[in-house]
């Protein structure tokens, strides 16, 4: 249900730039998704498939996401560490004192178009 | 075929539509409190006591989202105010395009305050901005005193939050004052109420600030 909503807005933004810009069709949409951002990718990717059959503007668009890994800063000693591997606590001197600097991320990078 | 450059996150467009939402309920002087919470923390519960204890001071109106049926609104009906269902159509969010909708039909203007029961979830409702004023979060006492840590990003949004059912402490191992300093590690200018919409305690201080925030919202 997540990844549906997610498509709305995409092709909500989509749509608009379509109009602002007087554009035919979109051939390629590229996606930066951070690695902790909550989208899982193969549903995003069958979700998108599905909508875009419905979505005359968008059928000819392909999908393509870039994944951003996630990184964990410190603040009790500084350190920077991958988050998927580690978590929440710092592998370095198992701190809870962690913030998340990237990788919760959902960005829509570029689009190819036909004008 | 060109290459064109975004460079925009995924909730822009929402972002920009809730804050033209936003200028034109504080215009309007009606103040929108999206009220978040997982299915079952009272939310419903919470509106129809605090319907009662607040109608006869301010025009209350409630926006009922969910997936589908209408039992909520059924419910804020019984209790005098205005509610309108406003189906999501299976989404797990209100957005504000979907809130603006539901508030023309509700016709909003004749109203001081307007609460977006949001869908029951606590995850994607804190994505999302509905042009709200406030974001209120419920947490109930059977949830447990550890969701600050599982969802952070509510505890983030949220300018109250509202621990509910406190009248079954007794028998929960919940830990409201942990709960409170891992709410407020993440935002610490968070106003923490404990209530219980069954008993009626710490229900004054929650409707008081819930009024200063109407009246601030007219100025």
């Amino acid at each position: 249900m997540h990844e549906m909503g997610i498509i709305l807005h995409l092709a909500k933004t989509l749509d608009e730039t379509c109009e602002e810009q007087n554009l035919k069709g979109i051939g390629k949409v590229v996606l930066q998704v951070g690695e902790v951002s909550g989208i899982m990718t193969d549903y995003f990717e069958d979700c998108w498939n599905y909508f875009r059959t419905r979505h005359p503007r968008l059928e000819t668009a392909e999908l393509v996401i870039e994944t951003i890994p996630a990184f964990t800063y410190c603040d009790h000693c500084g350190k920077t560490y991958p988050t998927v591997r580690f978590g929440r606590e710092c592998p370095y001197c198992h701190s809870g004192e962690t913030w998340l600097i990237r990788g919760n991320e959902c960005i829509i990078k570029e689009i190819e178009v036909y004008d | 075929m060109k290459i064109i450059e975004l460079k925009e996150t995924i909730t822009a467009s929402n972002d920009r539509d809730a804050e033209v939402l936003r200028s034109e309920l504080k215009e309007q002087k009606t103040l929108l409190v999206n009220l978040m919470a997982s299915p079952g923390a009272g939310k419903t519960t919470l509106l129809e006591r605090t319907i009662q204890d607040l109608g006869s001071k301010y025009r209350i109106a409630v926006m009922e989202a969910d997936v589908d049926s209408d039992v909520d609104a059924k419910r804020i009906e019984m209790m005098g105010a205005k509610a309108v269902q406003a189906h999501t159509g299976g989404m797990c969010h209100m957005d504000a395009g979907m809130t603006r909708r539901a508030l023309e039909e509700l016709n909003a203007p004749e109203s001081d305050l307007v609460v977006l029961e949001n869908v029951g979830n606590l995850i994607c409702p804190a994505e999302f901005d509905t042009g709200a004023g406030k974001n209120v979060m419920l947490l109930s006492v059977p949830e447990g005193d550890d969701k600050p840590l599982k969802y952070p990003l509510m505890f983030t949004t949220s300018d109250a939050l509202l621990i509910t059912k406190i009248d079954v402490l007794p028998y929960f191992d919940f830990d409201a004052e942990k709960c409170i300093e891992r709410a407020k590690k993440l935002n610490p200018r968070i106003k923490v109420f404990l209530v219980s919409s069954k008993t009626g305690e710490g229900m004054e201080a929650w409707e008081s600030w819930l009024s200063d925030a109407i009246d601030s919202w007219k100025q």
